[in-house]
């Protein structure tokens, strides 16, 4: 029998056409420009913010970052206030957050609740994340600062000589800017550590239950560690919110160049301090210390956010083995 | 007051949107129509836009878009010519004048009163010498019962033991300027330390800074022994009204802000040819001391008849009809020869 090659398909597999090729080309080529482009981003911010602070860093130095007075009329323009109270709020509400955050975690993760009610609670976190800041601000002001000024009298009364207490409370100051901080950023603590949480293979936990541990033994001595590195890249991530949150904090700290322990000392930190200094901003000094701001407060928060994708790179490659 | 605020950046912003392709279009009697653009201080944003809607509906051919984003926005947008006109709480000075080349009429439309607003419980009618005032703002002062406020206030006035707590404006604030041009007028102390300007170095201990008039009107409406400055209508809301000391003027007269308080302050100053007069310290025994005018900021010549016309017709409405509106917004009037005056600035605009 003669064999028509030409008229029976062996298979539908055939090389590509050129157009096909092509295509695949130009797409590869459009990604890799996207991908470089975010970066040339980067870059271009840096070097253009840093261009401008020249004036300043050529004029103060690093002196600029350990002196305390901010004063237009003398043409002085000194950072420290600016990059403790940064430090010192975001620090505060990653301690608060973080304890709340893992918490309402483990409560979702661990299956503790029927299902719909789980669901409920952690649509209701995620939605946190989509409220502006502006809202908090506003809330902050209106209901949290009237509510507080009774505590925090109580609180500096009776605690004068703990340094945490020990200025008079004065409404708008960094208890009530923490505060909310620290319900801004739960919905990332929350979402990332329970992502975490849920990736320990439930293997683990059917071994140590199997093994005769608690449900809270397991809890603690299995899940958690195997976690851990998980929840801190979490933390970390948020850490990072929080250093740049501008407009609630603008509204709740009460802007003043302070370096206190004090939570009830008005404070300021150095995306509020651009937000409200830069559209006032006159002699060249004065803009080029703004944009110095501006390169320390993008360089905290890019260095705690590599730290943050390192910790979660870790934790996901520890567990590729489980 | 934000979320007001917020709506109407928003109708602004749909109305800009809108109103770009009408620019060459013709009006139904046969009229150019024509837009106007305008940003600049917040101080008078509340009866600009009033007037610049009261206007487009008698002129539905002439539309007028104004933004409050602060008198530096404004003054930076008129000299780079990205709007049409201005508008800033400390008029323009000479350098800035001369960046313009001279293409600028500084135009006061309207003046408003800073008052002192305070929290004390069961007092409403607080004295305020000029040294006690200046103290105060300068953190000299720290408690309410300090001799120096007792002196000025009748005793029956019981002033309580309770730390003061300034608060101030974080942002930069055509109402601090006018709060620190009076106080530099009448405290040599203040005039060398913290001299005038948008923002001010406050001192830090027992001051805290807000956010906007808003800011210190709610701040202060709830926290006792604090004390604050906004601009008049601020004060005067009818859903939480807040306490305004009573402050010595010039004269040595303690005078209320009232609308005739303010009016008699301004009634005493002749403007100069330029238009541009601050009254830090206004004479007269029955003058409120801290009023401020405010200024728009047009152009002496505009590269489009039509848009001159529109400009010249608007001014003119809003310095006759216009004033109407002044009072019932908690601004005040001009006195007639100040009006007179701008009056025949507005009808210099070329072409």
């Amino acid at each position: 029998m003669t064999h028509q090659p030409s008229d029976l398909p062996v298979t539908i597999a055939r090389a590509p056409s050129l157009g096909e090729r092509l295509g695949d080309r130009a797409f590869r080529g459009l990604t890799l420009a996207c991908a470089l482009g975010v970066l040339l981003l980067l870059v271009g911010l840096v070097v253009v913010i840093g261009r401008q602070a020249q004036p300043a860093i050529e004029r103060f130095g690093v002196a600029q970052l350990t002196s305390d007075t901010w004063s237009t009329n003398q043409d002085v323009y000194g950072l420290r206030p600016q990059i403790w109270g940064t430090l010192y709020s975001s620090v505060l509400a990653m301690l608060l957050a973080s304890v709340l955050g893992v918490s309402a975690a483990i409560l979702l993760a661990e299956h503790f609740l029927p299902a719909p009610i789980e669901r409920l609670i952690k649509t209701t976190v995620e939605l946190l994340a989509a409220i502006p800041s502006v809202v908090y601000g506003l809330w902050g002001f209106t209901v949290l600062i009237p509510l507080l000024d009774g505590p925090a009298s109580w609180l500096h009364r009776n605690g004068a000589s703990i340094p945490l207490f020990s200025t008079p409370p004065q409404g708008p100051g960094m208890l009530p800017a923490v505060l909310v901080l620290t319900i801004m950023v739960l919905p990332t603590i929350t979402a990332i550590a329970r992502d975490a949480l849920a990736a320990v293979p439930e293997r683990l936990r059917e071994a140590s239950l199997g093994l005769g541990a608690t449900r809270w033994q397991t809890i603690r001595k299995v899940v958690l560690p195997t976690a851990l590195t998980g929840i801190f890249g979490a933390i970390v991530l948020a850490f990072g919110r929080a250093l740049g949150e501008t407009m609630a904090v603008v509204i709740l700290i009460g802007n003043k160049s302070t370096v206190t322990l004090s939570i009830l000392s008005p404070a300021t930190t150095l995306a509020s301090f651009m937000a409200t200094d830069f559209k006032e901003a006159d002699s060249p000094l004065h803009i080029a210390s703004i944009m110095v701001a501006a390169l320390v407060l993008l360089l905290i928060t890019l260095l705690v956010n590599i730290v943050g994708s390192l910790l979660v790179w870790r934790a996901s490659r520890n567990l590729r083995g489980l | 007051m934000r979320v007001a605020l917020a709506c109407l950046s928003m109708i602004t912003l749909l109305t800009l949107i809108g109103c770009n392709k009408s620019v060459n279009n013709t009006g139904k009697d046969g009229q150019q129509a024509v837009t106007l653009q305008g940003v600049g201080a917040t101080f008078p944003a509340p009866i600009y836009t009033r007037w610049f809607a009261e206007y487009n509906k008698l002129n539905p051919t002439i539309k007028i878009n104004y933004q409050g984003q602060g008198s530096s926005a404004g003054i930076k947008n008129f000299m780079e010519g990205l709007v049409d006109f201005g508008a800033s709480d400390s008029a323009m000075t000479d350098d800035q004048i001369a960046k313009a080349k001279g293409n600028v009429l500084m135009l006061p439309l309207t003046a408003g009163s800073v008052v002192i607003v305070y929290r004390l419980p069961g007092i409403d009618n607080l004295k305020l010498s000029r040294e006690a005032l200046a103290a105060i703002f300068l953190g000299k002062i720290r408690k309410w019962n300090d001799p120096r406020i007792a002196a000025c206030n009748d005793s029956s006035v019981r002033l309580p033991d309770l730390d003061i707590l300034v608060v101030h404006r974080a942002d930069g604030s055509g109402t601090t300027y006018a709060l620190s041009a009076h106080l530099s007028a009448i405290s040599e102390e203040w005039k060398k330390d913290k001299g005038v300007g948008q923002k001010i170095d406050w001192p830090t201990e027992g001051f805290v800074g807000v956010n906007g008039n808003d800011g210190i009107a709610t701040r202060v409406g709830v926290k006792d022994g604090a004390i604050g400055y906004v601009e008049y209508s601020f004060a005067h809301k009818k859903d939480a009204p807040l306490s305004t000391a009573i402050l010595q003027n010039k004269a040595g007269e303690y005078v209320r802000a009232t609308v005739a308080s303010g009016t008699a302050a301004l009634a005493n100053t002749q403007l100069p040819e330029n238009l541009r007069a601050f009254i830090p310290d206004p004479e007269g025994k029955d003058s409120y001391p801290i009023v401020t005018y405010t200024w728009l900021l047009a152009r002496k010549e505009y590269p489009n008849a039509a848009k001159a016309k529109a400009m010249r017709d608007m001014l003119t409405w809003v310095l006759t009809e216009g004033q109407a509106l002044s009072e019932e917004l908690g601004y005040l009037p001009l006195p007639e020869t100040a009006r007179q005056q701008v009056l025949a600035a507005v009808n210099t605009i070329k072409p």
